[in-house]
């Protein structure tokens, strides 16, 4: 689909606010500065609530997109 | 798939630094829901990088008495007090519809059915996210409690000057 090179996925699926959130802001915090972090959630208040951790923390939301009720985010960590 | 732009963060400072925003809680009622809230916002606001501090105070310290004490105090008034009403975070009253216990039983029902964190597994997050949970000298002191009473990794107790210094030093402050 993509040749992003991904460090790690995180499956948030089925959990609701604010986990997908908080286990992503874990996962982030084992990878390296520049490193792409994939994160698929099935919160639909996830999509919004990534923009405001994005934009709140400076990590960019590189890529977003739905399929059939999953979410998935790419995160570059700052 | 949308591929979005790398627009700067709104909070960027002028030396191209995110700013570390501060918010404060203030745990004062002790209850189901707003213990609920308490943790959502705290855990949240953790893995958002913010500096969290939440002040715990009067019935919201009864939340971090280790769930399994039963009785606290040192005299009958507040051995009694802890009786009638059962600390722990795991043991908090809804303040409508308790209905003796039966509406906190139906809430953890419903909350693991639609995979909602409890607020013990949201405290733990917050704490291991780095907030900081400043339990209330005064209150300690009105209901008995003992360091040993509450949950492990809270900071010194403290008193209303250092509550009121970390809400006028916040972005943001919750009485909650």
């Amino acid at each position: 689909m993509t040749d992003l090179d991904i460090k790690l996925k995180v499956d948030a699926s089925g959990l609701s606010c604010p986990l997908p959130i908080v286990r992503t802001a874990q996962a982030m915090k084992t990878v390296s500065s520049g490193d792409l972090v994939e994160v698929i959630a099935t919160d639909p208040g996830s999509v919004k609530d990534f923009e405001a951790w994005s934009k709140s923390t400076g990590n960019v939301l590189v890529e977003q997109d739905s399929n059939g009720g999953k979410f998935r985010f790419v995160l570059r960590r700052k | 798939m949308t591929a979005l732009a790398e627009a700067p963060a709104a909070q960027e400072a002028s030396d191209g630094a995110v700013k570390t925003r501060k918010l404060v809680i203030v745990d004062y009622s002790g209850e189901l829901e707003k213990t609920w809230a308490t943790m959502i916002l705290a855990s949240t606001a953790g893995a958002m990088e913010m500096e969290v501090s939440v002040f715990v105070t009067f019935w919201g310290l009864q939340t971090f008495v280790k769930d399994r004490k039963r009785i606290t105090g040192e005299n009958w008034m507040q051995k009694m007090m802890s009786f009638m009403q059962r600390p722990g975070v795991s043991h908090r009253p809804l303040s409508k519809m308790n209905f003796m216990g039966m509406g906190p039983w139906m809430m953890f029902k419903l909350a693991k059915k639609y995979n909602v964190s409890k607020p013990k597994d949201l405290l733990e997050m917050a704490q291991a996210l780095g907030v900081t949970f400043v339990p209330c000298q005064m209150t300690m002191d009105m209901f008995g409690l003992k360091r040993e009473d509450l949950i492990d990794g809270m900071a010194e107790p403290a008193g209303a000057a250092t509550a009121l210094q970390l809400m006028t030093d916040a972005d943001s402050t919750l009485f909650i």
